[in-house]
């Protein structure tokens, strides 16, 4: 069946995933997003880098609709984000989202935690989302934690525990809004490596996020933005060698 | 590297003796400074004006089991009014030889509350007692079935009415509470404002009016043969009152909430019933515990003012004793057996809720 929105929208390659086009948001009068314009292919890696203030968690917020935008197109796995409840919801499950503070459920066990969208939005029996939760949690390498509750796990673990909340809705999509920056250094590497390796398995990601060792990893793209335009998007190497536009340098001189 | 322990760490120091002991307690908690000292003394003074006359009124002086007659006589207490009157304190005017049947459904109301405490039996299985034991609660109240004798709620009085009323009371006003509460946060216009007119109306003013305006005015707007029960009415006035508060309670809890936990709910895809059934609620009513408890207690105290449209509650009953001319005299005796009363039950529920507080704390470690 062919949809108003995907007759309307010029033919995509088969492959990009998530289409922002011309998008703007505004909180009041203040302009946070100008013109955005980014194509994500499937499987695609981009760190999304730039100084605070310069929209880059308010621009993949508005992937999922934490925040909406007022202009523009924005398209997740050919489902255009409008105010449609529907279609939102849809949107939600498929695309995954770990935050700065991890957002555990605190009155709910590991397991709980991780169960509760498997079996509330997909309607999976509870002991096959029991089954598929461990599995998730021996991929982020803390099965022993699961009766546990938030409370009672580091901060690097309790991360941990949200990429594997998130992997447990079988996403097409994640999003990383700087899921290393309320962590203490000691905890860093080891949530690191679990994206690391979830990279490898040919996740799409978004990540925003200031760890330059991990973009030169597993990023395809690296994109930076500042007062809410995309200024520059390159290849991680030649981005940090060869910095192209001035505000690309003068950020990278004060971070490196 | 060398210890810095000393060498007889074994050697167990004692403090001094005026620092320990019931005179380091004394001297630590009762005459540290001028000011304290003057305190304690006036406070001990005052305590031993009071306390030796009470305690003779009370026990020395007082009468158990009496006539009012031998009353007038003595100068203590005379607790005699209260075997002579119980029956009509407790159960009110309902028929004598019937009176076994509110007893039993008060028995079965405790009951049924005290096996609940256990967080154990939170179940579904709980929900079907609760059903059965409300459905036959009121078969022995209203009767008419199985050879009982009907009673109409008219006579409904005392204790049981007391009770009635602020179990139900509490357990309608709680939901329409927290649905209010939700309203009044929504997106939506319409209902946004109509929470908050709801609310605010009913904050402002006083549970005598509503109770006023259920049994007097309501009627007045209805057809005669659709005439609802005067308890009920009176019920729903106070579930309505009592809603107002607990939205307001409840609103603060909802606004305690991080954002991001709204946020991990949505991101997940669980939609707004979801989010707040499984998430949000569940945190938000526990920070509220306390002063939810604070405004049933005061409800179920509320529950008294029932007297001005001439219902017979606990209080009622209580001052109805004293129209009795051979009990008169009596009103400090029986009004303290009352308060004893009002007294256990809040004391209950508060002690509970506290319990329930650090059953649900969060584990950390």
């Amino acid at each position: 069946m062919i949809t108003d929105t995907q007759k309307e929208s010029p033919a995509l390659p088969e492959d990009v995933i998530i289409r922002i086009a011309s998008m703007h948001k505004w909180y009041g009068d203040f302009h946070v997003l100008k013109d955005i314009n980014l194509d994500v292919k499937k499987g695609e890696r981009i760190v999304i880098c730039g100084p605070s203030g310069s929209g880059k968690s308010t621009m993949i917020r508005c992937i999922n609709r934490l925040e909406e935008h007022q202009k523009g197109i924005i398209e997740v796995n050919g489902i255009e984000l409008t105010n449609d409840l529907k279609n939102i919801e849809k949107v939600r499950a498929e695309v995954g989202m770990v935050f700065q503070h991890f957002n555990l459920f605190p009155h709910l066990t590991i397991l709980e935690n991780l169960t509760l969208g498997p079996i509330w939005v997909r309607k999976t029996p509870k002991k096959i989302a029991e089954e598929e939760a461990m599995h998730y949690l021996e991929i982020v390498h803390i099965p022993e934690q699961a009766q546990k509750y938030p409370g009672q796990i580091s901060g690097g673990q309790q991360q941990r525990v949200a990429i594997a909340r998130s992997l447990c809705m079988k996403p097409e999509i994640m999003l990383f809004d700087e899921p290393t920056s309320a962590l203490d250094p000691e905890m860093i590497k080891e949530v690191l490596d679990v994206m690391i390796e979830l990279a490898e398995g040919g996740m799409t990601m978004l990540v925003v996020s200031h760890e330059m060792g991990f973009a030169k990893t597993v990023a395809h793209r690296v994109v930076f933005m500042d007062f809410g335009e995309i200024v520059e998007t390159n290849e991680p190497f030649a981005f940090f060698d060869n910095p192209q536009h001035e505000r690309t340098q003068l950020f990278l001189s004060q971070i490196l | 590297m060398k210890s810095t322990v000393p060498a007889e760490s074994g050697e167990v120091l004692k403090p001094p003796l005026t620092e320990s002991g019931i005179l380091g307690w004394i001297k630590h908690n009762l005459f540290n400074g001028y000011f304290n000292s003057i305190l304690t003394i006036l406070i001990l003074l005052v305590a031993w004006q009071l306390i030796p006359p009470f305690i003779r009124w009370t026990f020395i002086d007082s009468v158990w089991n009496t006539t009012g007659e031998a009353c007038r006589e003595i100068k203590g207490a005379c607790w005699s009014i209260v075997p002579a009157n119980l029956r009509l304190v407790i159960f009110g005017f309902y028929p004598a030889d019937q009176q076994w049947r509110p007893l039993l459904a008060m028995i079965m109301l405790v009951g049924l509350l005290l096996y609940s405490k256990n967080r154990k039996h939170w179940k579904k299985r709980l929900l079907y007692f609760w059903l059965l034991g409300l459905f036959s609660m009121g078969m022995l109240m209203g009767g008419g079935y199985f050879g009982l004798v009907p009673v109409e709620s008219a006579k409904w009085s005392g204790l049981p009415l007391t009770l009635m009323l602020s179990f139900f009371g509490m357990v309608a006003a709680y939901p329409l509470g927290v649905v209010l509460a939700l309203g009044r946060r929504s997106k939506l216009m319409g209902i946004r404002s109509l929470c908050v007119v709801y609310i605010e109306m009913i904050r402002g003013v006083p549970l005598i009016s509503l109770l006023f305006m259920s049994s007097i005015m309501f009627p007045l707007f209805l057809p005669k043969e659709l005439n609802f029960d005067k308890i009920l009415r009176a019920q729903a006035a106070i579930i309505l009152f009592t809603a107002a508060y607990i939205a307001e309670v409840v609103r603060g809890g909802l606004q305690a909430i991080d954002k991001g936990q709204y946020e991990a709910a949505e991101s997940i895809g669980l939609n707004y019933f979801q989010s707040m059934r499984l998430i949000i609620l569940p945190q938000a009513l526990k920070i509220v515990i306390p002063p939810s408890v604070g405004i049933l207690i005061s409800a179920f105290k509320d529950t008294s003012l029932v007297v001005i449209i001439a219902l017979y509650d606990l209080l009622n009953t209580s001052k109805s004793v004293l129209a009795n001319p051979e009990w008169m005299g009596g009103s400090t005796e029986i009004y303290i057996f009352v308060a004893l009363i009002y007294f256990v039950f809040c004391y209950l529920m508060s002690s509970y809720s506290r319990r329930l507080e650090v059953e649900l704390e969060y584990k950390t470690d």
